[in-house]
Order: structure tokens, then C-alpha cells, then sequence
């Protein structure tokens, strides 16, 4: 897997496999450069975007999408089967955790009263909930 | 240069970007949770940098730290929001702080 040798002239190319990982490599640097920049745009959200729940839309983009394409980009440039198991887990992990950490922080951030309600469009929380300051903020 | 050192570079100019723009959102805040949202996507960043080390090396040594990091960076977080109290934004908080008795 030297290089990407995409340039190669066809009648260098000689077997089967060897075309195989000729286009796997292709796949993969291109996942992985789709997966970097979703992370740079990602990162342009965070700091240009107004509030909290906004960024954390933005952040969303490399924690899940982005992370999957990486590695699947990884997978695809590595070509071995002992660490596919592994990157597998590294997905099924961040999919799992991610979601929980964002909904303890938003949580947070509206208990906290830290959200502008003036920008949200639907607000069923505060209409549903009225006691929002029996329970402690931080409970799950 | 080959097309793969090529791709290789696209990929940490991207991520050194990002990491840059992430480091002045953690700075600027202004909230704790802002904070902590930007460090998760930090450390996102930081896994897509090792994975694109590992395609460079052509090597999977570095894989286990990728399956550390996804479950640390989640700890932390979670951590944080579970003990943030009240609004610490240090300009909104002069003035309303009388009425926000429930926080």
C-alpha cells in the first residue's frame, strides 16, 4: 500500500487484487478527507454560531458522521482484519456515549436557565414541565 | 509529493484548523457547558487525527488508544454537566441573579 497509484498507467496493472487495493485506497483517502472536513466545518460552526443548542448541533457533525467516515476511510487504507474489530467497537462507542453527553448537557443548559428562549421555535419543554426546579439539575 | 502525502496533509491541515477554531471557542466560553461541548468535539478531532497517524504509519498499534479516547471524552462531559451549577456566564450573571432563586 505505497502509494495511491491511481495515476498508473492501466497496463501496469496486473492482477485482480492488486486493482482491489488500488480503489480501495481511493475510497478511503476519499472518506477520510470528506471525515476531516466535516470536522473543519464543524469547528467553523462552533464558533460562529450564537448559542448552545446551536453549537451543539454543530458538534454533532464530527462526533458521529465525521468519526464513522475516518474510520471507515482507515479501514479501508489498513486492509486488515484483526483491527477492523476495533474500529467496529470505536463506532458502536462513540454512537452510543455521544448522544448521552448531549442530552445531559442540553439538559443542563435548560435547567440552568442558560438558554435563549427567545430563538427557540418550539418550546414543548417549558409548556410540559412546570416544576423544573424540584429535582436536582444535574439528575439524569 | 504522491497523491497519498497529499491527502495525508489535506487531512492535518483540516484538523490543525479545527483544533485552532475549537481552542478559541473553549477559551472564549462563555459558559462551562459551552466549554465542555467544544472539548468533546476536541477530542472527536483528536481521534480523527490518530486514525489519519495510523493510515500514514500504516500501522494499528495506535487503535486502542482511538476506543480509550470515545469513552474518556464521554466520562468528562457528562461529569461536567452533572455538576455544573447555575448560569456562570460572567456577563449575564450581574443583574437576574435575585430572581433565578431555583438554579
Amino acid at each position: 500500500m505505497s502509494a495511491l497509484t491511481a495515476l498508473t498507467p492501466l497496463a501496469a496493472m496486473t492482477s485482480v487484487p492488486e486493482v482491489a487495493a488500488q480503489v480501495s485506497d481511493v475510497v478511503g483517502s476519499v472518506l477520510l478527507l470528506a471525515g476531516c472536513a466535516l470536522s473543519l466545518i464543524a469547528a467553523i460552526g462552533m464558533v460562529r454560531l450564537p448559542d448552545l443548542l446551536t453549537r451543539m448541533h454543530a458538534a454533532t457533525k464530527p462526533q458521529v458522521l465525521g468519526l464513522v467516515l475516518v474510520i471507515a476511510g482507515l479501514a479501508l487504507r489498513l486492509r486488515e482484519p484483526e483491527a477492523l474489530g476495533m474500529l467496529v467497537l470505536v463506532v458502536l462507542f462513540q454512537m452510543a456515549t455521544a448522544p448521552v453527553a448531549a442530552h445531559m448537557v442540553g439538559r443542563a443548559a435548560f435547567r440552568g436557565d442558560q438558554v435563549d428562549r427567545e430563538r427557540l421555535v418550539v418550546d414543548e419543554l417549558s409548556e410540559g414541565v412546570r416544576d423544573l426546579g424540584d429535582e436536582p439539575r444535574g439528575a439524569p | 509529493m504522491s497523491p497519498s502525502d497529499l491527502v495525508t496533509t489535506a487531512c492535518v491541515v483540516m484538523l490543525g484548523l479545527a483544533a485552532v477554531l475549537l481552542v478559541v471557542r473553549i477559551t472564549r466560553g462563555p459558559t462551562v457547558l459551552d466549554r465542555t461541548v467544544a472539548l468533546d468535539v476536541l477530542v472527536a478531532v483528536v481521534i480523527c487525527a490518530i486514525a489519519v497517524d495510523a493510515v500514514e504509519r500504516d500501522t494499528s498499534t495506535t487503535l486502542p488508544v482511538l476506543l480509550v479516547l470515545t469513552l474518556v471524552g464521554f466520562v468528562g462531559s457528562v461529569a461536567v454537566a452533572r455538576f455544573a451549577k447555575g448560569s456562570d456566564d460572567v456577563d449575564a450573571e450581574s443583574g437576574d441573579e435575585a430572581e433565578g432563586g431555583r438554579l
